[in-house]
């Protein structure tokens, strides 16, 4: 295989990638790091610096949609975006101790638990509860485009989704993926955030974090062009055209088919890791 | 409460095009350093099994510049994910504006953390 073919093969993945990463707000970079290493054979460093460019790509693709539609709230992104920098910052300086067996060990679980998280179901949110007070007072309600105009919504649980988020943001920094499942776990379930603003809001905070780290990562020499190149472009497409159909689509379905593709590259992931193949 | 509502959504379709104008001029230039890299290396192996690590010239803002002004392919690349790198930075700057404008002095405060650890991340590239 010469460079061109390769290229084109890591393009077309990404794009795939970016495509599903987008629509169900789990970013494309969670598969991108395994199917690098595992199916192209890329040492996981270079991976991880292509990887964490790409997510940047991806967030501010769909984001730059997104914000149009009136689904992300800035203001929870704002403020989330201290914790996960913060994180993100930690995870790079992690990621230059550690080993590249344990990055691949800790990658390969942090997807089988993305997996298992994005599958298991949803919160029961119908019984109505009182504003938050700390939610109320950093202004974080609002609402989004319903089909019957505006939909208000409360936000919940602020200091336990900023908890979440600095752990969102070491895994974005360590693994160069956005931590969209964590990201959406925080918003989804801890916050009580509609899915949708959940879910754009944590494509739209991916972009800050992942620059956090990227700028460690590009001063360290793990940001290779040649291979950032197609794998940027790829998941750049796909994203966008992701980011355009979400409206129509009907995120359980979709949630599951990634879910299983996940497991899929997270399972070869931990056993490439733990045999010393990585 | 409608004032301030209104610039809100102002905001949100203002920064919508500076995301995608950034995106945009990152995504022309990775792709025309990716013509010629491919141009000059298409044929040869891929080599990314083992890790040597960026030179120092695509490292830092100043080489990469270089690079990219010479006609060097990969540091055209190298130039691009610079500017995809910057245009979050840049978008959280246009936050921490907006929030001025708009006199919310919580938020103002919490954008220019996220500003400070996003520069902390960025002081080994000068």
């Amino acid at each position: 295989m010469n460079t061109f073919e390769f290229s084109a093969l890591v393009g077309g993945g990404a794009f795939v990638a970016g495509l599903l990463g987008a629509m169900t707000g789990l970013g494309g970079g969670v598969v991108l790091v395994p199917l690098l290493t595992t199916v192209f054979g890329v040492d996981i460093r270079y991976a991880v610096g292509a990887s964490l460019v790409s997510v940047i790509a991806t967030s501010s693709g769909a984001a730059a949609a997104y914000v149009r539609e009136g689904f992300s709230n800035i203001r929870v992104g704002m403020l989330l975006e201290v914790a996960t920098t913060l994180g993100a910052l930690g995870g790079a300086y992690a990621a230059g101790i550690l080993s590249t067996t344990a990055i691949g060990t800790v990658f390969g679980i942090v997807m089988l638990y993305s997996a298992w998280l994005s599958t298991s179901p949803p919160a029961d949110r119908l019984e109505p509860r009182p504003p938050d007070p700390l939610a109320v007072r950093l202004r974080l309600d609002s609402s989004f485009p319903g089909p019957d105009g505006p939909v208000a919504y409360h936000v919940r649980n602020v200091p336990a989704g900023f908890l979440l988020m600095l752990l969102a943001g070491v895994l974005s920094g360590l693994l160069g993926v956005g931590s969209g499942a964590l990201k959406v776990l925080a918003m989804d379930r801890a916050m009580m955030l509609p899915f949708k603003v959940s879910t754009t809001t944590s494509n739209f905070m991916m972009g800050v974090t992942a620059a956090a780290s990227a700028g460690v990562y590009l001063h360290r020499g793990y940001i290779n062009p040649g291979l950032s190149m197609p794998l940027m472009l790829g998941v750049l497409a796909g994203a966008t055209v992701g980011a355009r159909i979400l409206p129509a689509a009907r995120p359980r379905h979709l949630r599951l088919v990634f879910a299983a593709v996940i497991v899929v590259l997270g399972v070869q992931m931990l056993v490439q890791s733990l045999s010393g193949r990585l | 409460m409608s004032p301030s509502r209104w610039t809100d959504e102002e905001f949100d379709v203002r920064l919508g095009r500076l995301l995608q104008v950034g995106v945009i001029a990152s995504a022309l230039l990775v792709a025309a350093g990716g013509i010629v890299y491919l141009a000059s290396t298409g044929l040869a192996s891929p080599d990314f099994a083992a890790f040597h690590g960026e030179p120092d010239r695509l490292r830092y803002v100043r080489g990469i510049v270089h690079a990219a002004l010479t006609g060097s392919g990969r540091g055209v690349i190298q130039l691009g994910l610079l500017v995809l790198i910057a245009t979050p930075v840049v978008r959280v700057a246009f936050a921490l504006f907006a929030f001025a404008r708009q006199r919310d002095w919580i938020y103002v405060a919490i954008t220019s953390t996220v500003l400070a650890l996003l520069a902390a991340g960025m002081t080994g590239l000068i």
